[in-house]
């Protein structure tokens, strides 16, 4: 297992910045999980945000909505994605879990905390767990060496931010725009002026998130920001086009043109 | 007293403000705004003097002389009917309304399930001239069809809500995806009192109005108290509104009534705090209904407004302190109390109120002469054309 922090000074070192991908755990189905991984990292990926599918997820944009439904349908369940990213040989790709609080809360702090840990997640993101809630669970992540990370929006106030730098690990995540996931045509200017102000209180790598689809938006992310996320294009891209393979040189492809532009 | 939750939001172990990072300054721009308001003269004089002249409060205290005669009990009905646009709705509808002027937003949104919150907000939105858009799941828009007329009426926009189970839980979901995108110029009045910290301390005391105003008439019409109050329990706002009257006083059990829809054994039931257990839903750490992976389940009621997983963080509260019981009623006693309530009294409950009235009807509920009070949350005109099918009327 790699930590985020290590990768990024990896990348600093090279003078690239991070693309990291979203993908749902069971859409496509979860015994497709680890050739999409692997197809990820063929990509250029540099660390891997894997969804775990909830029933109400009320940050998330119709396309990982319907995704995460798909998952629950086929009857993926927290305990099977993490089984399944354990049978995956892990190329020494960060990997972070993606999530809504009350999975976690069921499972408990601990033994959630425990079986990333185990399956070598390097990462978590709880989309509506923030700082001021998460004592139990930012203790239990550090107890296995995980690292929380939380999100950022342009509302946040500068008194959030230094909460969330204080607490968080791995990274900061930028959410570039008051709004859910899904495409954006444009990066919205607000997200410049929020990865300045996460920038000039810490030294942990900020990366954005939230309507980066083309290698553009990453472009434009990069100049600022030491990562973009991509996740509803990517979703749409497995659901339309993944089929046990099938497909594989196009989703190759769309990581390639994203992280080509994370290249100064 | 009537407990305030603490600063981090939360009754006892209850509550809390579980939503994405982006609503946070909003939910604490809306939390000082509601404790400068409510504790500033002019705000209450303005809300006191809508309550009474637009609303038509204080409601009655109805004394149930035939239903009485056919229990065996003394029982006393709390109007809630009786507010302009039909159910208790509206009290909070309005105060919600105020503090959204205060804070300068101009576009309002909602979440409805039986369509009264909907209707209410709609309402008051109207009276104010503030844009109004208002989420219902598409199952309920069919089945609670007269309340979406009169919503476009009141010239609110409605989305119907295809996502998840098309029911309250959706609306609730797609109406917090809208705040997140449009929080600068939008207020979400949520409808019920779950939700993230300020909303089920606020709604409540929104809604004590009920509590309040019944306390002291029971008291000037019986010069005591009663033994025991009722009130139906969705996501609770109707009912925290009428226990807080009666809170304090040890001598008046409680009983809050959660739809068991085809029973609790049969999985296809709303009853949280009756058969669930504790977790996050809607940005609040409280009973609601789920599987063993933490996910939702659905859920099945034969009204609209109780249709929903999750209920108010007091509620759990209370539950757990062992001051307020909690049972189920099925949408079968739930019908036949509709029906004899309406034969008995003249009075046409909301499916919703009328699980209120189903214990009444159950044998040994209570020893005989028990001095009851029945909170009639809502009027039933808007069910009528299920009970037409339902009842075969």
């Amino acid at each position: 297992m790699i930590s985020l922090e290590d990768r990024f000074s990896q990348l600093s070192a090279l003078g690239e910045k991070a693309l990291i991908p979203f993908v749902t755990a069971g859409d496509p189905p979860l015994d497709q999980l680890p050739s999409i991984l692997s197809a990820l990292c063929e990509g250029g990926a540099d660390a891997i945000e894997i969804g775990l599918p909830f029933s109400d997820p009320i940050a998330d944009g119709p396309a990982i909505q319907a995704s995460s439904q798909r998952a629950l349908d086929r009857g993926v369940t927290p305990r099977d994605v993490l089984a399944t990213i354990s049978s995956w040989s892990n190329p020494g790709i960060p990997l972070i879990l993606m999530g809504y609080y009350n999975p976690v809360l069921k499972m408990t702090h601990e033994r959630f905390a425990k079986s990333a840990r185990e399956a070598e997640v390097s990462g978590v993101i709880i989309s509506d767990l923030t700082p001021e809630e998460s004592d139990a669970w930012i203790q239990a992540a550090l107890a296995e060496g995980l690292e929380p990370i939380f999100l950022t929006a342009p509302t946040s106030t500068d008194a959030r931010l230094d909460a969330v730098v204080a607490r968080g690990k791995g990274f900061i995540y930028a959410i570039s725009r008051t709004g859910v996931t899904g495409h954006g045509s444009e990066v919205p200017p607000e997200s410049r002026d929020l990865v300045q102000r996460i920038k000039s209180r810490t030294q942990l790598p900020v990366c954005v998130g939230f309507g980066i689809s083309q290698p553009d938006h990453v472009r434009m992310v990069c100049q600022l920001a030491d990562g973009a996320v991509v996740g509803s294009v990517l979703v749409n891209l497995l659901a339309e086009k993944w089929d046990s393979g099938g497909g594989r040189d196009e989703v190759i492809s769309l990581i390639r043109g994203l992280k080509d532009a994370t290249r100064a | 007293m009537l407990s305030k939750p603490d600063s981090r939001g939360r009754f006892g172990t209850f509550g809390g403000r579980y939503v994405p990072e982006t609503l946070i300054p909003a939910l604490e721009e809306l939390e000082n705004e509601f404790e400068r308001s409510w504790a500033d003269p002019d705000f209450h004089d303005e809300f006191n003097g809508l309550l009474k002249n637009y609303v038509g409060r204080p409601t009655p205290l109805t004394e149930a002389r035939r239903l009485s005669d056919a229990t065996g009990y003394h029982v006393v009905i709390k109007r809630e009917d009786l507010n302009h646009t039909g159910a208790h709705k509206i009290n909070n509808a309005l105060g919600q309304c105020l503090l959204a002027r205060r804070m300068g937003k101009t576009r309002i949104i909602a979440e409805t399930g039986a369509g009264q919150h909907g209707v209410a907000t709609a309402t008051v939105c109207a009276l104010f001239g503030l844009k109004c858009e208002v989420y219902m799941g598409e199952e309920d828009c069919a089945r609670q069809q007269l309340n979406v007329f009169r919503m476009k009426l009141l010239g609110a926009t409605v989305h119907p809500v295809s996502s998840g189970t098309r029911t309250l839980k959706d609306a609730l979901n797609e109406a917090m995806r809208d705040w997140v995108t449009n929080v600068e110029d939008t207020h979400y009045i949520i409808g019920t009192a779950a939700g993230p910290h300020p909303y089920p301390y606020m709604v409540r005391e929104f809604q004590k109005v009920i509590g309040e105003e019944c306390r002291s008439q029971y008291l000037d019409q019986y010069g005591r108290l009663p033994d025991l109050g009722i009130a139906c329990v969705g996501g609770g706002s109707n009912a925290i509104g009428f226990f807080a009257g009666f809170l304090s006083d040890e001598s008046v059990e409680l009983l809050g009534v959660e739809a068991g829809g085809l029973g609790l054994t049969s999985g296809q039931h709303a009853a949280p705090l009756t058969a669930g257990s504790p977790g996050v839903l809607h940005g609040s750490y409280s009973y609601l209904m789920q599987d063993e992976d933490g996910q939702i389940l659905g859920t099945h009621s034969v009204s609209a407004g109780l249709d929903y997983p999750g209920v108010g963080a007091e509620h759990s509260f209370l539950k757990d302190l062992g001051r307020v019981r909690y049972s189920a009623i099925t949408d079968e006693e739930a019908l036949s109390a509709f029906r004899k309530v309406a034969e008995l009294e003249g009075l046409i409950p909301a499916f919703e109120s009328a699980h209120a009235f189903a214990p009444l009807f159950q044998p040994d509920f209570q020893p005989a002469g028990t001095r009851i009070v029945v909170n009639m949350s809502g009027r039933g005109d808007k069910d009528m054309e299920s009970a037409v099918k339902l009842l075969q009327l």
